[in-house]
């Protein structure tokens, strides 16, 4: 089971992952927003999404949980 | 002279124009989201108003909430400041409409302007030399590969209606196109409301050098000196200096001239910038676009021409001539600004926080323009500057040491910022010996 987590203070703008979903390493699971730059999020490798922990619009931290992968 | 003043807009640039209305006696009035209730700017007006919550759509960029601040603070006149709704024609109607002064350009000048493709049609026609490029909007993949084929690659994809770079992207073959084209659409929509993309032709080995100019209230179109804004990141810029090393005496006559033409065709009043690029191989340079409104890196013009520029915009906004004598501008030494952005120095990420320590340089020919203090927090709802340091000296090399010690000196504990990344670009041979071009910062953080 990999934890997928946040590396900094963000807005979610789009989930692009859904639960059940496969994913390949290097897959898009979510798109963030921060101080107007985009940044992806990408499974570091195959699995299935487990678990996703937020939705879009949400605020998170650093380090708060985006998605699990088992 | 106008008696008051809302500055709508926020962080550095909200209290640089607010310390300029209050030594010119001019009420300041601030307007905030709930996200920078704590910031320096909203304290330092004489007056503040709550226009929000902390997402930029329901505060900065609501047009009718700061209209109706300005009219329940009684304000005057509305400064735009930069980004936000600074170059969208249609607040600066409303803003007129409901009896204000814009301290701006006509609407329509924002408006000619803010069309990337009626920009270059326009300047093409005035004189003014463009690149090789759309003179319509590009409709789709198949219009963009015709279009490419016809004006040669490497071309430059970009959002009609964008800015900041956002969505940009250069392609060098069919393939790079169809995937740069796609790009520039979806951000092109998200960012600006507006799907239209044009194609121009990619210059690789460029300078980005944009000419200062000031259209008086009496008509007169000024240029006042280059800027070289080359060191970019994202197509960003990170460090912009005056004058451009890269712009001989021959080049800046008639990049001065051509900018003084672009601003005379739209009938320009107020500080204005026309971006240039300079092609290092052949020194021949095109207009690239117009920003109808004060600069970020504004300061460094200040530096060498002792003008202040935010004074010149409520001057020509009320109708007045500017505090010097346009026929005697001279400048002086060498000014170099540094944008302290919170954001890692090495791969560029935002590195948002709450400040615990922040400890700003000073010094001979040091100047700060920073939008916070320690105790602030720096969300991730608004762009990564924090503050810009910029230095003034005799010359190049005097300025380029004052430089160094500032960025050394200055101390921000919390957020992640790029005060590194600047060291290495102080300490760098390309940025010291002033042969660079807009490749530089790839190749001081190679990917």
């Amino acid at each position: 089971m990999a934890e997928v987590r946040a590396e900094m203070v963000a807005n979610v703008w789009k989930v692009v992952a859904a639960e059940g979903d496969h994913v390949d390493d290097g897959d898009t699971l979510v798109i963030l927003e921060s101080m107007k730059m985009e940044i992806p999020v990408l499974a570091e490798g195959p699995g299935v999404v487990t678990k996703m922990y937020v939705a879009e619009g949400d605020v998170i931290q650093e380090g708060d949980l985006i998605a699990s992968i088992g | 002279m106008l008696e008051s003043v809302l500055v709508a807009n926020r962080g550095e640039i909200a209290r640089r124009v607010i310390r300029t209305a209050r030594r010119m006696g001019i009420r300041a009035v601030a307007v905030y989201s709930d996200a920078d209730a704590e910031l320096p700017f909203v304290r330092e007006a004489d007056e503040a108003v709550r226009i929000g919550p902390a997402q930029p759509a329901l505060s900065y960029l609501d047009a009718a909430a700061i209209v109706d601040a300005a009219r329940g603070s009684r304000a005057a006149a509305v400064h735009p400041g930069y980004g936000f709704l600074a170059e969208n024609a249609d607040f600066a109607r409303q803003v007129i409409e409901a009896g204000l002064t814009w301290v701006g350009p006509d609407p329509d000048a924002i408006e000619q302007m803010g069309d990337k493709i009626r920009a270059r049609n326009l300047m093409e026609q005035a004189g003014v030399p463009v690149s090789p490029g759309s003179r319509e909007p590009v409709a789709d993949v198949a219009a963009a590969v015709a279009e490419a084929d016809r004006i040669g690659y490497p071309v430059m994809v970009k959002a009609a209606a964008g800015g900041g770079g956002i969505g940009m992207g250069a392609a060098s073959d069919e393939a790079g196109l169809r995937a740069a084209f796609e790009t520039a659409r979806s951000r092109a929509e998200r960012f600006f409301g507006s799907p239209e993309i044009l194609l121009e032709r990619f210059v690789e080995r460029a300078r980005h050098v944009e000419v200062q100019i000031l259209g008086l209230a009496d008509g007169r179109v000024l240029a006042l000196g280059e800027r070289d804004c080359s060191v970019q990141r994202r197509h960003q810029k990170v460090a912009e200096e005056t004058p451009s090393p890269g712009v001989s005496a021959g080049l800046r006559e008639r990049m001065l001239a051509a900018a003084v033409q672009a601003g005379e065709a739209v009938g320009y009043r107020g500080a204005g910038t026309v971006e240039c690029l300079v092609d290092t191989d052949t020194g021949s340079f095109v207009f690239l676009e117009m920003n109808t409104r004060l600069q970020v890196e504004h300061p460094v013009t200040e530096l060498v021409t002792g003008i202040d520029l935010v004074e010149q915009q409520f001057l020509v906004a009320a109708g007045e001539p500017p505090s010097f004598d346009p026929a005697s501008v001279t400048t002086s030494g060498h000014a170099l600004e540094l944008r302290v952005y919170a954001e890692d120095p090495v791969r560029f990420l935002p590195g948002p926080g709450t400040i615990t320590e922040w400890e700003e340089p000073a010094g001979e020919g040091v100047r700060v323009d920073s939008g916070y203090q320690a105790g602030n927090t720096v969300t991730p709802f608004y762009d990564p500057l924090l503050a810009k340091l910029c230095v003034h000296g005799a010359d190049r090399d005097q300025a380029l040491g004052r430089a160094r010690d500032a960025v050394a000196a200055f101390r921000v504990t919390g957020p992640k910022t790029n005060l590194l990344f600047h060291a290495d670009l102080l300490a760098s041979p390309d940025f010291t010996s002033g042969s660079y071009d807009t490749s530089l910062v790839s190749k001081l953080r190679p990917t």
